[in-house]
């Protein structure tokens, strides 16, 4: 369990460790939870055990008022021991499903951990049920905490749409794609940042309606705006897209990067990105500006979760003068995170993986002010006198871009401020 | 494979998660794969509990499948018992685990540790939570207990003993009723020997023996322990269910019989204030009130008598997710007159209560939103568990107590309903014209399953609204309403316009009426006012 810490220098400026262990981290089907509200005519369909059904709900935080569009196909015991042929038992229950929910124009048959381990060949049914279904898409990935951890739910779903994805003609003019489901309000404040700089054509995957996906060919270039997207790249790298290397749109100074990498590479002149993104430096600098003072010099731990840990404990240590602690992540990229490494402290200690017992006693040992956490160890933490954020929470809420960067400073600000304001 | 949108009950390794986390001393190791961890939250987020669940997860992937997962669940054995140095050990496998065949039970005992370490089978494509945190406490009384004994001998004049079996880690209201049960023995003069699995030790298991008796509060997660105590030590256990009045009156009565003392002093007492309440004339518009009734078994049968028995409503609807006590329930049903629901399928569970047109619902969770949508008012009876089951103040549903808490619950959603009904009176009222709704459903205008749809649409402007397969109301071959008769309809009370409505299209369409006139809707009053 408890493997020794390893030791790898080298990786730009940080001091990285690798940690095996028990890791206290959702599995990928927890991105169902915000992927369903950003593809507005998506069903997720988990094809699991129990424990998934149970996951999801529980993950959800509230059983949520509306019909979601995301549910369980349950194995069960008929299905093990070969009595239910599980391909006619799948198509069975999405026929239901369909004709309950006739405005599903996409279905996405996420696989679980049993039904990797019992071989279940999504991808045919898929094919499969696409054909009976037309016009119906449907689309296979594997959510398993067996190969996905949390944010890797999302890229493994990203990446399977990508095959599908129009194909755009050799001969199109350049084009712009933001890879990764940001909010809506988020999409649109970019779109009008590119439009000034003169980047018309931007597109966004995953599009909100299945029917309007974006095109993709070799003139796409294409920018991250989530850290966790390592398939999806590769996926795209294939279609001959071609990524923009850049920080992630986390606070102001990763937003200015990020926009940068475009309007570098689609010759925006200095005075057109001057004019685009000034007024929104400046709106989150007068944002930023109160938190300071609340941030600065504060200690900050973060645990491993989303793979944000990265380029969020580089916002808090440049823009806010947080001092960093350890910055755990269950994967890092050094590709597409390179950026973001480099602009961490010299000498930052980020873990890679988890060995959770001698994590908690690392925090518990470091008192940090601030520690940001899933939420099975948030109150836990609390009740030891430790503020903590969860961090489930910096993927449900809007906090890319200029205008949410002061947003993204007051999640960090608020257990402190609560915690000063509680007399009890 | 069952499609499922959500679920009553977790898998059978959360329930043994449930008795773990209810005890200390006692440490689960459990053979999982990465993400089961996700079982944390219920417990720190929704129980708000300060400290982790005693659970040491191996969470292998997909590199270690290649590898020795075998070893990897010995490792995580050896590395729990010595950082936590339990009394006693549990081990088993969540769902995938069970795939991949690693016998956590024989790979533990290998180890050889100084600790008793009890293997759980839990099959988990088969079975769920309730089932599971019942396997989980009786495998703990199986191997704690100690061999077989005669019952205790008491010198006259000697204090019984009984001990309290059931109370679980995210259990429905479990934290107060122990209180209530405890002050409720010690008022007849009972002494408490152990309480499990809440607060007891492995430890304290061994000691179970020293009682005269049992008291099995939920049968859901006890009632394998307490057959096995019955046997083995001849200790008999209480069947009476200490909910409601009359609940609890029977309740006292067993436990008097069964320890040899009188109930009287008890039974005489103050009691609850229910049944003055429910006399009380301002409580005579509860009569006949229509109710559904859904959740785990113990706390439907409860709740269902109060309802009936107490309260006087009548009881139109009774169901639970538990199979394990289906028997049960069906008897109480057929005592109420109706065929009880036996689902964990919540659409069925929706389209019965449709089709019920309750006026009250009493349920789980699920079953609020439900009747949120349907615009019935509803309270919360049951698991499973949600963040505002774990009231900060004292709000058991035991003992006499229990019942003043219970007259409260099921009684408000209603007294907010007389309000809305006195409202109605000023529907002309600019400010309380129809389409305003009552406040306490959120403000948006009430009504029947017809009237909900287009409310639905607009809320959910992605797609058309959920309409569960079974639904009796067909809407395609209802009649129209005539704008006189759907004027009158919106004239009657709100808690029975739904009612009206219903009976109205079915006498309409029996008679294969196209059109719902004023005539129509007072025949159909007239016909099912027989």
């Amino acid at each position: 369990m408890n493997a020794p810490l390893t030791h790898s220098p080298g990786c730009g400026g940080i001091d990285l460790h690798q940690e095996q262990g028990q890791r206290a981290v959702f599995c990928g089907l927890t991105g169902i939870v915000w992927l369903h509200r950003k593809i507005q005519d998506a069903f997720f369909l988990v094809v699991g055990s129990r424990t998934c059904a149970h996951l999801i709900q529980s993950a959800a935080g509230v059983m949520i008022f509306a019909e979601p569009r995301f549910a369980t196909a349950i194995i069960d015991e008929r299905d093990l021991a070969g009595l239910a042929d599980a391909n006619e038992e799948l198509d069975r229950v999405v026929t239901r499903l369909i004709e309950r929910r006739p405005d599903i124009k996409l279905l996405f048959l996420v696989g679980s951990c049993p039904s990797e381990v019992i071989k279940l060949d999504l991808s045919r049914a898929a094919q499969r049920l696409s054909g009976r279904l037309n016009p119906v898409r449907v689309l296979n990935y594997s959510g398993s905490g067996i190969e996905t951890t949390f944010t890797q739910g999302e890229d493994a779903c990203l990446a399977a749409l990508v095959p599908d994805l129009p194909r755009e003609t050799e001969t199109a003019a350049p084009s712009l794609l933001i890879v990764g489901a940001l909010a809506d309000v988020v999409e649109d404040q970019f779109f009008r940042i590119f439009a000034v700089m003169g980047i018309g054509d931007v597109r966004f995957l995953p599009a909100r309606r299945a029917g309007a996906m974006p095109a993709v060919g070799r003139n796409t270039r294409y920018l991250l705006a989530q850290p966790f997207l390592t398939e999806t790249a590769r996926a795209l790298d294939e279609r001959g897209a071609r990524r923009l290397a850049a920080p992630f749109p986390l606070g102001a100074e990763g937003t200015t990067g990020w926009l940068l990498a475009a309007a570098e590479a689609f010759g925006v002149s200095d005075d057109a990105f001057e004019r685009a993104t000034a007024p929104g430096r400046a709106r989150a600098e007068t944002a930023l500006a109160p938190h300071r003072e609340k941030l600065g010099g504060k200690q900050v731990f973060f645990f491993p979760d989303s793979q944000l840990e990265v380029p969020l404990a580089r916002f808090l240590a440049r823009e806010l003068g947080a001092a960093l602690v350890e910055v755990g992540t269950p994967y890092l990229h050094r590709g597409h995170l390179a950026a973001e490494i480099e602009l961490l402290p010299a000498g930052t200690r980020v873990t890679e993986g988890q060995s959770l017992d001698d994590q908690m006693d690392r925090c518990r040992a470091a008192r940090p002010d601030l520690t940001i956490c899933g939420l099975g160890l948030a109150n836990p933490l609390e009740a030891e006198g430790l503020s903590t954020k969860w961090s489930i929470e910096l993927l449900f809420t809007p906090v890319q871009g200029y205008e949410q960067a002061g947003d993204l400073a007051a999640l960090f600000v608020r257990p402190l401020r609560r915690r000063a304001l509680l007399e009890v | 494979m069952q499609l499922t949108l959500w679920t009553y009950e977790g898998p059978p390794h959360i329930g043994a998660m449930r008795v773990a986390t209810a005890m200390s001393g006692l440490h689960y190791v459990l053979h999982a794969p990465q993400g089961d961890t996700y079982a944390d939250l219920l417990f720190t987020m929704i129980e708000r509990r300060d400290t982790r669940p005693p659970v040491t997860y191996t969470t292998f992937r997909a590199q270690d499948l290649g590898r020795d997962t075998a070893e990897l669940f010995k490792n995580a054995v050896a590395a729990a018992h010595a950082r936590f140095q339990p009394q006693a050990m549990i081990v088993g496998a969540s769902c995938t685990a069970e795939l991949i065949q690693d016998d956590p039970g024989g790979l533990a005992k290998a180890l050889d540790l100084p600790i008793p370490v009890i293997p759980l089978e839990l099959p988990a494509y088969q079975k769920k939570e309730n089932w599971g945190a019942s396997e989980t406490f009786y495998r703990l009384v199986r191997a704690l207990a100690g061999p077989p004994a005669p019952r205790p001998v008491r010198e006259p004049g000697e204090r019984p003993l009984c001990n309290i079996l059931g109370p679980t880690a995210l259990g429905f209201r479990h934290r107060d009723d122990l209180i209530e049960i405890r002050r409720l023995l010690d008022a007849l003069g009972v002494g408490v020997n152990v309480v499990a699995p809440l607060g007891a030790t492995p430890a304290d298991l061994g000691r179970l023996r020293e009682a005269d008796f049992n008291v099995v509060l939920y049968p859901e997660t006890a009632r394998s322990a307490a057959e096995y105590l019955k046997k083995n030590f001849g200790q008999p256990f209480t069947h009476a269910i200490p909910i409601g009045v009359g609940g609890t009156r029977r309740f006292v009565e067993e436990v008097a019989g069964l320890a040899g003392i009188d109930a009287a002093p008890v039974l005489d007492g103050p009691g609850s204030r229910l049944p003055w309440y429910a006399r009380s004339v301002d409580s005579t518009y509860l009569t006949g009130k229509r109710v559904f009734v859904f959740g785990d078994a113990t706390h439907a049968i409860g709740i269902a008598r109060v309802a009936a028995k107490e309260l006087g409503f009548t009881i139109v609807g009774l169901g639970t997710y538990g199979r394990e006590f289906a028997r049960e329930v069906r008897a109480e049903a057929a005592g109420h007159g109706i065929e009880a629901l036996i689902t964990d399928d919540y659409l069925d569970v929706e389209a019965a209560i449709r089709a019920a047109a309750p006026e009250l619902v009493l349920g789980t969770q699920m079953e609020r939103h439900v009747a949120k949508r349907l615009g019935i008012p509803c309270a919360v009876i049951s698991a499973p568990m949600h963040v505002q089951d774990f009231p900060a103040r004292y709000a058991p549903q035991m003992g006499f107590e229990g019942a003043n808490v219970l007259f409260d619950t099921l009684v408000h959603p209603l007294m907010m309903g007389l309000e809305e009904h006195l409202l109605g009176m000023f529907r002309e009222d600019p400010e309380f014209h129809d389409g305003v709704g009552p406040s306490h459903l959120g403000g948006k205008s009430y009504g029947t399953p017809a009237d909900a749809v287009p409310e639905a649409a607009e809320r959910a402007p992605a797609g058309p609204p959920p309409t569960p397969a079974p639904v009796p109301i067909l809407l395609d071959h209802a009649a129209t309403w005539s704008p006189e008769a759907e004027k009158e309809l919106k004239k009657i009370p709100f808690f029975v316009r739904g009612k009206a409505r219903t009976n109205t299209e079915t006498f309409a369409r029996e008679r294969h009426l196209p059109l719902i006139t004023l005539e129509t809707l007072y025949d159909a009053k007239a016909h099912y006012g027989r």
